[in-house]
This record gives structure tokens, C-alpha cells and sequence, in this order.
């Protein structure tokens, strides 16, 4: 049956299905509900809560947490998500699954609480220091927790490794229609490094420490190996009236709810507008856009930011297409009728300048 | 012929890294001999810290974890909370307690945390070379206090326990040191009643055990052993400083 939540509030949902049992969180807005949904969720079903003393130590509490074998997670906001990239980096060195929940907001600094796309770099290249990467996941909607969620801990489960959920104030805070019917919660996973007591069992010593040049290479590379698996099995995005389009938008998160209503205006007038919106915006889907690209001359990238994702994008399509790209930082969010405005002019443009590829 | 004493089965047979004269395998081996003494291996979890101590999976026949530099307390913490049945204990230098993890430290001790903390205080950054720590006495020279330490520049010496008695959460705090064998055998005494306290589901327990340093106090093995007692005592005295386990209060344990 259909209720109406607040993302937040549906996020926590859709994580204690899953299987999270444990959650340690700070206060920070535009999350906040999360946190406090799961202070009181938790209770009842008998997981484990904590509001920490600082994000750095929510993170840490979270590694814990993953070493003893449970399904934790975090989550926070733009500011409190640069403190946690301590605690990822450990993670990712250390093997240890986790999901981290940014709900982002308009930067740098300080910034402000409304919602902002400009965490992308931070959270698909890693974010903290070392050779690592994170999972990231961008749903599009407050049903669309309900699959991104559980994916998430599996994925994390599945690579040991930490995931990244990236939404944005306006996920966090909007409420919509939600079911959690579909919710499948993911396998548990056979663990033979959680750290519980060497009972019936050899010690087991988990650290990221490796003095050894040789052997820290190796480690590294074995977690490159890890990357290039998660890269060739679980990218995920959806298309959107592209069969027949002249120029791709491409857009995520919110940015791809309020592009959706400016294609659907476009389309009504004719234009040839359709999308690609990818869900793991790491891995991203390189290859499903150069795919396109062999048909499709024009991409037009939209961002709630300065312009992050339209580096993935140039370094998808290497030249083989025009792009364009429109981007509104600071925490605002155009109407879709500006993005409308915005796309038509670029699709006008891209047709008098003919098939031509960029220079 | 009579066993009189023999290695700890849990300390393993590996060469420590640490420098001639230094109190951290002292305190490793005390750490076993009790482990082994009170049958905890099969439900320890020990957090090693950044610094001095961060090779004990080299050293423990335990299940170990190397945290980042400063977060033992809360990592600690996320392993208790997930799994309250493991026997849990950070092992964390005085760089790695009193300065980058303040905080993680000072509210697990607030909390009430039911963890175990092993605080070796030997007043120096000892791994990167000899830096001024928060618990570098006034006047002690460093190579980041060549001139001494000077209160006007860098503050005071921090007393850990002392601080942390004064938050409701933390049920024994006691300073021992291991530089001679009356001492050793206090600090023995003392990390058995720290590991006591978490069985009995009592609340944050620390040991701060006053290590010797030579290398980077630039004094003889003798001379720094002497030193603790002369002087570094005056800055951290030796003694329980907060007890209100069950066992702790005589009357009320029956």
C-alpha cells in the first residue's frame, strides 16, 4: 500500500528492510530526518543507534560496526561528508562494507541547506586519499529507494567495500507516493573476516598498514582488479525517450526529475529531446553513451553544479560528439521551463550547425 | 625442572619493533599474559592505534584491528555496539588519545562505553620521531620543543584520567607504570580490573601506564626508568583515580 514519506524518512525504511542493523549518525541539514527516523526505528526493531560526537567518528563507528559483521551505515550532508572521508578511505583499504548517505547541499564551505549536485567529484573519485574507489548510487525519486537502497547493501556486501548513496536536499526532504512491496532485502554474505574472538578459528588481524612497498602494490592492485569487476557487472542507468532523439540529455538525481519536464514541454513541440540517466554515477555508463553517440551527434549535460558529471561525459564520448552542457551551482534548482528554454536554444543551435563535431 | 615463567602462548614468536629500553613490550606481553590468564581470546577484539603500537597484529595470537590515527574509541565502539558479547579494547598512545582523538576518547569515557582503553603514555611522539605530545612535561625537550616546552607557546602536560573522571560514564580510571618490576606487576593488577569491569558490563574502563621512551627522551635505559619516578610522576600520579565499580566499592558488593 502507497504512503507518503519524506525521502529521508523512506531511506531509513528501505535500510532497516535491508538488513542495517546498526546506524550511527550526526546531525546535519537537510538529513536530518534520516537520523532521527532511525533513533526511533532502530529501538523497536532492536539495532543499534548512536548519534556520535562528530561525523569523523560516526565513519569509525561504522568500520567497527563492518568488522564485527553487521550492515551499518551513515549518513550526513556535503560539510560532514568531507570529514567522513577518513573513516571511506580506511574502509575501502581495510575491505569493509558500508553505505554512506549524502544528501547533498549547496557548497563549498559552508554553503547553504538547499539542493545541490556539486558533490560528485568528491564521491566518484574516491573522496578521500589513495587509490580507491566508492560505489555510487543517485536515485531519482523517493520510490526509487526502495531498489537503490538495498542495492546498496548488497553491492557493499558483495565487493566489501563502502557505497555511497548520493541524493540531494530535495530527495531528502521532499515527500512522495512510496511502497516498500518490492523491496527484496539482499542475501546475507558468508564473512571470513569479521573480527568477533578467534574462536574455533586462527586470528584474524584486519589493517590497511603495509610497510612493504611490494606488498602494498599488490594490495593496491588487487583492489583495482575489485574496481574494474564492479566497472564491467553493476552499471546501471535508464534511457528516456532516446530511441529516436537528436540530443541526449544527460542528467541525475533530481537534476534528471526536473530535465524529464523539460523534455516531455520539448517533445510536445517536436524537438527531438530524449535522456540518459545514469543510476551509478561510478561506475558511470560510459559505454551505453558511446553507444549512442554512434547515432546521436549532440549531448547536453545538466548539473546542479559548476560542471562535474560533463567531465565523465567528455571522457566517455573522447571527441566522437558535441557536447553541451547548463549547470546552476550554489543550491539552486531551476524550473524545468528554464531548463526547457536552455535546451531548446542549444537543439536549435546543434541544427543550424549541422552534423559538425566539435572542434 | 620448575616452569618459573614462559612467553605468553598469545604473544606470538616475532621480533618487536620497538626500540631497546622501551615499555610498549612490556605492556603487549601484560596484555597476553592477562588475555590468556582470564581466557578472553576467544572474544577479543583488540583496536590498535597509529603510532608505537600500531604493529600488535604482528605481536597478539587475538583478532585485530588497526584503526586510524585517534579513532580506537570509536571503533571500539561500533565493534561493542555490533557485537556486545566481544571483549573490546583500544590500545592508544598519548598522540593518539589526548590530542587527534580527543574527542572519541572523551565521549566513549562519557558514554559510558563498555570498552576497555589501554592508554600508554610515554609523553612523546615516539614513531615519527620525538614531537612535543600533549603529555610532554613542561621544559622537556623535543624536536618540535628544542627549547623545552613552554606553556606560553604549546600549553600544559594533559592528565587523562584525571579529565576523564570528571564525566559520569567512566567507571575505573587508574595510572600505573612499567618501569620497574613492583610497577609491572601493578599495571598487570590493574589491566586484569580494566578487562574485569567490561565482563561486568560496568562502563568505560582506561589504564594509563607510564612508558619509558629512551630513544627519544635521549636517556639510558636506566636513566628513563628512574626519570618516571622522579619526575614524570610529579605531572601523573600513580594511583587509582576513579573507581565506582561493583567491585571497586567493597561495601556494596556482596
Amino acid at each position: 500500500m502507497k504512503q507518503l514519506m519524506s525521502g529521508n524518512y523512506a531511506l531509513g525504511e528501505a535500510a532497516i528492510l535491508s538488513g542495517c542493523t546498526c546506524y550511527f549518525g550526526y546531525p546535519i541539514t537537510p538529513q536530518n530526518e534520516l537520523t532521527e527516523y532511525m533513533a526511533k526505528r532502530m529501538c523497536e526493531v532492536g539495532g543499534v543507534f548512536l548519534q556520535s560526537e562528530s561525523e569523523v567518528a560516526a565513519i569509525n563507528m561504522v568500520l567497527g560496526a563492518a568488522v564485527a559483521g553487521a550492515r551499518a551505515m551513515t549518513s550526513s550532508s556535503g560539510p560532514g561528508i568531507s570529514l567522513k572521508q577518513e573513516g571511506i578511505s580506511y574502509l575501502a583499504a581495510d575491505e569493509l562494507p558500508a553505505v554512506v548517505v549524502n544528501m547533498v547541499r549547496g557548497g563549498p564551505g559552508m554553503g547553504n541547506i538547499s539542493p545541490a549536485q556539486s558533490d560528485y567529484f568528491q564521491a566518484t573519485r574516491g573522496g578521500g586519499h589513495g587509490d580507491y574507489k566508492n560505489v555510487v548510487l543517485a536515485p531519482g525519486s523517493v520510490q526509487e529507494l526502495t531498489t537503490v537502497v538495498p542495492l546498496a547493501f548488497d553491492l557493499a556486501d558483495k565487493y566489501r567495500n563502502p557505497v555511497i548513496i548520493l541524493g540531494d536536499g530535495m530527495l531528502g526532504q521532499m515527500m512522495e507516493p512510496i511502497d516498500f512491496d518490492g523491496l527484496v532485502r539482499p542475501p546475507d554474505y558468508e564473512k571470513d573476516y569479521t573480527l568477533t574472538g578467534a574462536q574455533g578459528r586462527a586470528a584474524r588481524k584486519v589493517h590497511s598498514l603495509i610497510f612493504d612497498t611490494k606488498l602494498q602494490e599488490e594490495h593496491n592492485w588487487k583492489l583495482q582488479r575489485k574496481f574494474q569487476l564492479m566497472e564491467q557487472n553493476e552499471c546501471r542507468f535508464e534511457t528516456y525517450l532516446a530511441e529516436d532523439a537528436e540530443m541526449i540529455v544527460v542528467a541525475y538525481g533530481i537534476g534528471a526529475r526536473i530535465a524529464k519536464g523539460a523534455i516531455k514541454r520539448l517533445r510536445e513541440e517536436g524537438l527531438k529531446v530524449g535522456m540518459l540517466r545514469p543510476i551509478t554515477l561510478w561506475p558511470f555508463p560510459a559505454e551505453a553513451l558511446r553507444e549512442m553517440a554512434k547515432t546521436v551527434n549532440d549531448f547536453f549535460v545538466f548539473e546542479m553544479s559548476a560542471g562535474q558529471m560533463v567531465e565523465d561525459v567528455k571522457l566517455a564520448l573522447g571527441g566522437t560528439a558535441r557536447i553541451h552542457f547548463y549547470g546552476r551551482p550554489g543550491g539552486v534548482v531551476p524550473m524545468p521551463v528554464e531548463l526547457y528554454r536552455i535546451i531548446s536554444r542549444h537543439y536549435y543551435q546543434a541544427q543550424a550547425d549541422g552534423k559538425g563535431k566539435p572542434a | 625442572m620448575k616452569t618459573v615463567y614462559e612467553r605468553p602462548r598469545l604473544l606470538k614468536e616475532a621480533h618487536f619493533h620497538y626500540c631497546p629500553g622501551c615499555g610498549h613490550g612490556i605492556i603487549n606481553r601484560l596484555l597476553m599474559e592477562v588475555m590468556e590468564e582470564m581466557q578472553l581470546q576467544e572474544r577479543a577484539v583488540c583496536v590498535a592505534p597509529a603510532g608505537c603500537g600500531m604493529l600488535l597484529y604482528n605481536y597478539f595470537e587475538i583478532d585485530v584491528l588497526e584503526s586510524a590515527h585517534g579513532r580506537g574509541a570509536a571503533v571500539a565502539t561500533g565493534i561493542k555496539r555490533a557485537t556486545p558479547d566481544s571483549v573490546v579494547f583500544s590500545y592508544q598512545g598519548d598522540g593518539d588519545l589526548a590530542a587527534i582523538g580527543t574527542a572519541e576518547g572523551f565521549h566513549a569515557a562519557n558514554r559510558g562505553e563498555n570498552i576497555t582503553v589501554i592508554f600508554v603514555n610515554n609523553g612523546v611522539y615516539g614513531m615519527t620521531g620525538g614531537q612535543m605530545a600533549p603529555t610532554t612535561l613542561l621544559q622537556q625537550v623535543t624536536t618540535t620543543t628544542p627549547n623545552g616546552r613552554s606553556c606560553d607557546i604549546a600549553g600544559h602536560p594533559v592528565r587523562v584520567c584525571e579529565v576523564f573522571a570528571q564525566l559520569d560514564g567512566s567507571a575505573y580510571l587508574e595510572r600505573v607504570a612499567v618501569n620497574k618490576p613492583a610497577a609491572v606487576r601493578k599495571a598487570k593488577k590493574a589491566i586484569a580490573k580494566a578487562f574485569q569491569c567490561q565482563l561486568d558490563g560496568e562502563g568505560f574502563a582506561l589504564v594509563e601506564i607510564l612508558s619509558p621512551c629512551p630513544t627519544n627522551w635521549k636517556m639510558g635505559t636506566m636513566e628513563s626508568c628512574t626519570w618516571i619516578d622522579e619526575v614524570m610522576v610529579q605531572q601523573f600520579p600513580l594511583g587509582v583515580i576513579k573507581d565506582t565499580t561493583c567491585r571497586g566499592k567493597d561495601a556494596a558488593c556482596s
